[in-house]
Formats: structure tokens, sequence, C-alpha cells
């Protein structure tokens, strides 16, 4: 058990150092979300009625945006582990199946803490006036949190499979298309009615809904108890898929 | 037996790669794997150090099952494979200390160990640098240390020199000699004839995934032959009256004669060329390498 616990503590000392170095992907998964954002408020902004200012209806789309950029690029980070010689060295260790994937997973959920805490202050400085108390930051934030962890995962798990970092990068192509399709940018009411089911019944809206309702108060409904259903089950579904992935690719 | 292999096969789709192989290395020996790309060498490798299951057959390494204990297998061996297996952007210092680690060493002893590699394999100046700016053989010597940081009781090195320059590829056989001497058990595989004439005690020969031959590389060679005199003559006349007076097989103005490697005995076959006014353009003296073995065997 001790080892188990070294095992991680060591591989994510090495994938945190490894992001670390990786200067343009960091630097990639914080600039992109700012200038979405930019984007998004000054530009496409004037044109959408929201009802509200547009810049506090985006920016939790924009939170999530930036995390699920920052989730995907997990996926290329672990395929090119994955098709290097290291990971033969690491599978012929004595060490837990899991510890490498959970390196990367907890490499990936701290970069993208930073990207975030940097989206939130530049979107202060774009005109975003969040309510909320304390709580409901709090809330905001360990939403997210799971939400990023889960899609981590998932993303190591695509990254497992992935033949090459560019196939990876191909499979993790839709974890940045989807919140197109939420409430993200736009109300879905605004989208045709086919495919406004589509925007209701996917992972991204319940979350956003309810970051919208903590942070500037927005209904709740039930998009609470939703959104943490499905990022739990996300979560739950990820964490067995990439480690058996990873097993079933072990013994080949 | 530190290594004890039983019948391994293994085929992906319609290709066989492995037919049967058998293998058993005595503990402080070094065992060849020899043979042309796709000979099997690397499968059976992959097999022996837990990463690919047999279709069939039985391995032990140090008395643990590959396929019922991975994790003791692992944690008594090391594998350097094909491909140098460090982390670019990780400096050779962190490296080291991180495998170290991986195999459960003390923070301290992880990093006493590192300081010794680094200054066996002369990389303690490039220690504090980021792997990408090491050249190749720098890189194969840290892969190696990387191997060496828990000090396993066997070493699989898998092509220890493929694609290396003649001096880093000569730097990697003192160390591996080195650490025979330090009594480590040694699998490797080699496409190079020489090497493991060098290196091993035994020699497997594989082809299309069955062995073709083993043993020493002195008995393979005698398998197919002993030392021969080579005899080259200027024209057919002369080659006809050598072939008369002498024992031998005769090729094109050649004649090669059966020896026992002395000089006496090479004296005696000048000394009847003479006695019969014979005088050969050329002589020189011939012990099959492993290159006639691996012909002779795999034709």
């Amino acid at each position: 058990m001790t080892h188990a616990v070294t095992d991680v503590v060591t591989m994510i000392d090495r994938s945190v150092r490894l992001a670390r170095r990786n200067v343009d992907t960091l630097f990639a998964s914080i600039l992109l979300p700012l200038l979405m954002m930019a984007l998004f408020v000054y530009v496409f902004g004037g044109a959408i009625n929201t009802g509200t200012e547009y810049v506090n209806y985006v920016v939790p789309g924009i939170l999530l945006l930036t995390t699920g950029y920052g989730a995907a690029s997990t996926a290329m980070v672990v395929a090119d582990d994955m098709n290097s010689g290291m990971i033969d060295r690491l599978r012929s260790l004595p060490i837990h199946s899991f510890a490498v994937l959970t390196g990367h997973v907890v490499a990936s959920v701290a970069r993208n803490a930073a990207s975030t805490a940097i989206v939130i202050l530049a979107s202060l400085a774009m005109g975003f006036r969040p309510g909320g108390g304390v709580v409901d930051w709090l809330a905001a934030i360990g939403l997210l949190l799971l939400y990023v962890v889960a899609l981590s995962w998932l993303a190591a798990g695509l990254g497992v499979i992935a033949k090459s970092v560019e196939s990876a990068s191909t499979l993790s192509f839709f974890m940045l298309f989807l919140p197109y399709l939420s409430s993200a940018f736009v109300p879905p009411e605004s989208m045709p009615s086919w495919l406004q089911p589509v925007s209701e019944h996917q992972p991204i809206t319940p979350v956003i809904e309810t970051i919208r309702s903590l942070l500037i108060g927005t209904p709740m409904g039930n998009s609470g108890r939703l959104a943490l259903a499905w990022c739990s089950g996300l979560l739950l579904f990820s964490v067995v898929l990439a480690t058996s992935l990873y097993r079933r690719r072990n013994s080949r | 037996m530190i290594i004890e292999a039983i019948g391994l096969r293994k085929s992906y789709g319609a290709n066989e790669v492995l037919t049967g192989v058998d293998l058993s290395v005595e503990e402080g020996s070094v065992l060849a794997l020899l043979g042309p790309n796709g000979a099997g060498k690397t499968t059976a490798v992959r097999i022996l150090t837990t990463l690919t299951k047999p279709d069939s057959g039985t391995a032990t390494i140090a008395g643990y099952d590959v396929l019922r204990e991975p994790a003791r297998v692992r944690g008594a061996i090391s594998l350097t494979g094909q491909y140098a297996a460090v982390d670019e952007n990780q400096t050779g210092r962190e490296n080291l200390v991180m495998v170290g680690r991986l195999m459960h060493l003390g923070r301290r002893t992880a990093q006493r160990r590192t300081a010794e590699l680094l200054e066996q394999f002369g990389l303690t100046d490039a220690m504090d640098r980021r792997v990408k700016t090491y050249s190749g053989g720098m890189r194969r010597k840290l892969d190696l240390a990387m191997s060496l940081i828990a000090r396993p009781q066997v070493i699989f090195l898998d092509e220890p020199t493929t694609g290396l320059d003649p001096a880093s590829r000569s730097a990697m056989w003192d160390a591996i000699v080195e650490l025979v001497r330090g009594g480590t058990t040694i699998l490797l595989t080699t496409q190079y004839l020489e090497e493991a004439d060098r290196l091993a005690d035994r020699v497997v020969l594989l082809d299309h995934g069955r062995i073709v031959a083993s043993g020493t590389a002195d008995a393979l060679k005698t398998q197919i032959g002993g030392e021969r005199i080579e005899l080259r003559f200027s024209d057919e006349v002369q080659l006809l009256k050598a072939t008369g007076v002498l024992d031998g097989v005769a090729g094109e103005l050649v004649l090669n004669v059966p020896s026992d490697g002395t000089a006496a005995h090479l004296h005696h076959v000048l000394d009847v060329l003479r006695d019969n006014g014979l005088e050969p353009e050329r002589v020189s003296s011939h012990r099959p390498t492993l290159d006639d073995v691996f012909l002779a065997l795999t034709a």
C-alpha cells in the first residue's frame, strides 16, 4: 500500500514536471480560452441577446471550454507516452497500473486549475460581475473540479487507445465541440428545434446552468442534481474505461 | 536456472512470431539471442519481461512465473529496449531518481545510486541537462544506467547497440562486460554476430520464430567445421599438383586445407609445397566466424 502511494506520488511528480516544461501546450491552454472569451464578449456578444450582460452569460461557458481544452490535451500527453519507449520501461517496473494515468490526470487538473484562475481574473477585467457568496463559489469550484477530473480521465482513456498523438487530438476533438452545442454561448431556445434536445440533454448544459446559477443567480432548477449525476457518472465510467484499456494494451 | 522458458508460442493473427521456443540461462551468465529482423527476438524478450502474454508455454524468472507473478518478476529484472526509454523533458538525474523511486528504493538510496551511476557512465557533467540535448550514445548510457539503479538480478538488453556509432558501441560493450563481472545475469538480443561472439557465454540462433542452433560460440563454429588454411595459386596446373600432395578441398584457384591452427601444421603444409616445387600466391588462415554459422544454418 505504501508502495502504491510512492508510485502515484512519483508519477504525479513526473507528469507535473513534464507538463510544466511543455510550454506550447501550457501556453495554448491558457491563451486559447482567453482569445475565445475576447471573441465572444467583444465580437459576437453584441449580436446575441440573452437578457443579461453577455459577459456575465458567457463566462461560465468559457470556464467549461477552458477546462475541456485543458483536459483534451491530456489525451495527447498520454498518447505521446504510450507511443514512446518510456511506456515499456514503466510497464516493466513493479508499479501499480493506475499510477501512470493518475499522474497524468493530476497534472491535467493542476494545469487546468492554473488556467481557469487566469481566465477568471481576465473575465473580471473584461467586466464579468459575479454575485454569489463564499459557499456558492466553493460549490462552483467543486463542480468544475469534478468535471475536470472526469474529463481528464476520459481524455486519458482516449490517449491510451490512440495510435498516435495526431489521432489522440482527433479523438478529443468532440470534447471541444460539445460546449458549442450547449447553452454556453447562446440560449438553447435560439437553436433550431431539432438541435434543442441535443443541447438540453448533454452533460455540459446542466454544468453550465449550475455554475451560472451559483455565480450570477439565474434559476437553478434541477441543474445542480443533473450536473452532479452527469459528472459522477462520467468520472466512474472514464476511470474504469481508462484503466481497463491501459491493462488490455499491456497484455498484447 | 535463473531464466527458464518452455514452449513459448505467440502469433499475431496469421503471423506466427514464436513457434515453440525453449530457453534456459544459468545465473551469472550471458545468453545472446541472435537472429535477423523478424526472427522473434523482441517478442521473446517481451514475454520474459511480462510485457506480452504468450499464447502458450511457460516461463519463470528467478523462480517467479511471468504469467502468475508478474509483479515479482518485474521486481527482479530490468529491461533496456531497442529505443532509449528515457523522458526527453526530464534531466538525466531526474530520470534516474524517478526510476529508483519506482523500484521502491528510499529517497536517499535512490539519490546515492543516481550519483554513482552518473559517475560510472560518465554523465555527471550532463546530469542537469534535459535528455533531449543528449547524443544517441548518451541516451543509451542513461537508459542502461536506469536499468541498473536497483541492482536487478536479471537484465534484458534488446539490441543494446543498434544504431550506435563504433565508439559508443564499444563503450556499451565495456559496460556490459563490467556488469557480467559483477555477477549479473544478462539476456541480450542482437543482429550482430560479433557482439554475440564477444559478450555471450551461450548463443541461441533464432530464425522465423524457432531455435535453429544453440551452444557456445565456439561449439557453433566447430559444428560447421574447424579451422582451415587457404592457399591461393596463380594457375590451374599448380592447384592440380597441390591437390595431389595435400588433403584439402579445391575451389577456384584455391585449396582449403583443414588445420589444427598450430604454426607447426602451417610449416608442414608450406614444406610439402616447397618440396614439390609449388609456390602459392597467397596463404591465409581462417576460423569460421559466427557469420559462417549463421549463413550455414539460416540459409
